[in-house]
């Protein structure tokens, strides 16, 4: 019921601001409830800055599991052994940075992965690096540290087990998991 | 791409269906055995290289063995072929006990180095009194014997105690059939902690989970085994009573609780913790109680093994850009590399004797185990897997138990520590991986 009242909270502010003029850059909004902003046209996102409705919990937004929300996106993939955030993720890391800053009582857990090649605890090692160099991009981007945990689960819940490049690929990834699904 | 699957889960714990009381060598055996057997797929057994030196031994058949409905010579010569330093002679049908004469050349003359005879004989309130004799062929003598008090639940555990008299009497090492060893079993999206004796019969599960298990680690006494669960959807280090069932959450910080290593006292645990960045290495009380940072890098510190003195530590680091074996002492301070050759070395385990270090390797592309001499630092690579992991020692240093894949499917194998016997373990239709050996019973 919650739920109903708040997309349809949602629906009516984002059709209300539908006519608001272009802004230049995202403002910063000290508070998610002030439901302040509209669509961004700042030179490096295209979306619009994500803004939770009021009195919902930030958590069950529907634009975390809208396939066509970029914060639907959860998982960002690592080249083999490195922690760097790749060009092609940038986008979703900042949807996610931005979210996490507009929404402090969103929480959000990071489980860093390896591939299943070599010592399953070096492994978790591994894991926890990728998990952390994410957490400190979206800690950058303006979430709290404390709303971010990360974590590892090194090569131990392997979404594929073939022993090729293209299943290793798959597994060295971090995966976004927001309240409630943890 | 899936989405993890929301909520907590609880695994199940077991107690252990047996009091983990001493075995007391002497005339009266007081171990108590599970008599139920839990329908635990069994692991199998099979050996797959021959040894060097194998001493030629003779197990001749009990007298009035049939009494008992587990055989005594049969688990006596599956113990000593196992440990690749006898080999069992076929003795055919003999009318043989613990105090007949016996024809000592004439074994000698069947190429017998040994001989074992010996005799069950009904005693009171359904017990059965077990008597053995060791005969040394070549200098024609005896080696003596024991006399054991048992009920027929306990002919298995008397049979490894015998196979151990025997092998310490003609190999001057302890004899380790009567240890246990620890695994984790995968079977679809269930995982288990087992623990069966070192011959793989009579596995019991310590605990069920549908999430992963990892790193195994014995207590010294025996008791109690820490563990990594990934229950709450990250890792957390428990304490598990193995008698009681009960466990405790001893490392559950905010990030990654990994590693855990006991000290040889019981009394500490090391353990890997990302609470405070990275991923490093902590010492705290058994309980969980007064942690203490022991390494301070910007690198991956990781699988800490305390030495058999209990004043150092060794682990893995890829603080010179690779994961390779390093050594710190307990109190913290300069850290002393190991490992040189190649560029991945990980996962150090000591020999008890403190004097070898058994670790994985990798060489092209393969992960195998190695041993290392720490005296000479001569290192001998042991196993020729692709896969090859979890390296834990026997009690008696003679054998190391690791993991590997054959067909695709994760089994345990056994070498012996110069590389000569293997044997394969594994358990129909499931992954066997993160074997760890237990402790030696304490008499």
């Amino acid at each position: 019921m919650k739920r109903i009242l708040a997309i349809a909270a949602l629906a009516a502010f984002v059709a209300g601001c539908s006519s608001t003029p272009d802004e230049q850059a995202p403002a910063p909004v000290e508070d998610a409830k002030s439901g302040a902003g509209g669509p961004s046209t700042g030179p490096v996102t295209s979306q619009p800055i994500p803004v939770t409705p009021i009195g919902g919990d930030p958590n069950k937004d529907p634009r975390l599991t809208d396939p066509k929300n970029v914060l639907s996106k959860r998982s960002v993939y690592f080249d083999f052994d490195s922690d760097a955030i790749k060009a092609e993720f940038v986008p979703v890391v900042e949807a996610h940075g931005a979210f996490l800053r507009q929404n402090p009582r969103a929480k959000m857990l990071i489980q860093g992965n390896a591939d299943e090649r070599g010592s399953r605890e070096y492994n978790i090692g591994l894991g926890q690096r990728r998990a952390d160099a994410l957490k400190k991009r979206l800690v950058l981007l303006g979430a709290q540290e404390s709303q971010i945990e990360s974590v590892s689960l090194g090569e131990e819940k392997p979404v594929c087990t073939d022993q090729t490049e293209e299943c290793f690929a798959k597994c060295r990834r971090d995966d976004m998991l927001y309240g409630g699904q943890f | 791409m899936s989405l993890p699957r929301v909520g907590r889960y609880n695994p199940t714990t077991h107690k252990f269906p047996y009091a983990l009381n001493r075995i007391r060598r002497a005339f009266l055996a007081c171990l108590i055995l599970a008599t139920a057997g839990a329908a635990q797929a069994q692991l199998t057994i099979e050996i797959t290289g021959g040894g060097g030196t194998q001493i030629p031994i003779a197990v001749a058949p009990f007298q009035g063995e049939a009494q008992l409905k587990q055989g005594l010579s049969d688990v006596i010569e599956g113990d000593l072929a196992r440990s690749g330093r006898f080999r069992t002679l076929y003795t055919g049908p003999q009318n043989l006990n613990e105090s007949s004469t016996v024809d000592l050349a004439a074994w000698r003359s069947r190429n017998a180095d040994a001989l074992v005879v010996g005799g069950v004989y009904p005693a009171a309130g359904g017990r059965y009194e077990v008597r053995f004799r060791l005969f040394d062929v070549l200098k024609q003598q005896s080696l003596g014997g024991v006399a054991y008090t048992i009920t027929p639940q306990q002919a298995r555990a008397t049979a490894h105690r015998i196979a151990d008299f025997i092998y310490e009497k003609l190999t001057g090492d302890k004899g380790v059939f009567s240890t246990r060893i620890a695994y984790v079993v995968k079977s679809g999206q269930r995982f288990q902690l087992q623990v069966a004796d070192a011959d793989g019969a009579n596995p019991q599960t310590a605990i069920t989970s549908n999430e992963p298990i990892m790193s195994p680690n014995w207590a010294p006494d025996g008791t109690r085994i820490a563990y990594v669960s990934f229950e709450a959807r990250k890792p957390v280090v428990y304490v598990h009573n193995l008698a009681t069932g009960q466990r405790q959450a001893v490392a559950n910080f905010r990030g990654s609780n990994s590693a855990p290593a006991w000290s040889p006292d019981g009394r500490s645990l090391a353990v890997v913790l990302s609470r405070e960045g990275g991923s490093q290495m902590f010492v705290m009380n058994a309980d969980g109680s007064n942690v203490r940072r022991l390494t301070t890098s910007a690198a991956i510190d990781t699988e800490p093994q305390f030495s058999p003195d209990g004043r150092s530590i060794y682990f893995t680091s890829d603080r010179g850009g690779a994961p390779q074996i390093y050594r710190i002492a307990t109190t913290g301070g300069d850290v002393q590399r190991v490992t040189f050759d190649g560029g991945y070395n990980v996962t150090p385990r000591l020999s008890p004797d403190g004097k070898t270090l058994a670790f994985v390797q990798r060489n092209a592309g393969r992960f195998q185990v190695a041993a290392m001499d720490l005296a000479s630092r001569q290192t001998q690579v042991l196993t020729d897997g692709n896969r090859d992991e979890s390296p834990s020692f026997a009690p008696n240093g003679k054998m190391i138990l690791y993991a590997t894949e054959v067909g695709g499917r994760g089994v345990l194998a056994a070498t012996s520590s110069d590389g000569r016997v293997k044997q394969r373990l594994s358990v129909p239709a499931a992954d066997v991986r993160e074997p760890a050996w237990g402790p030696a019973p304490a008499n």
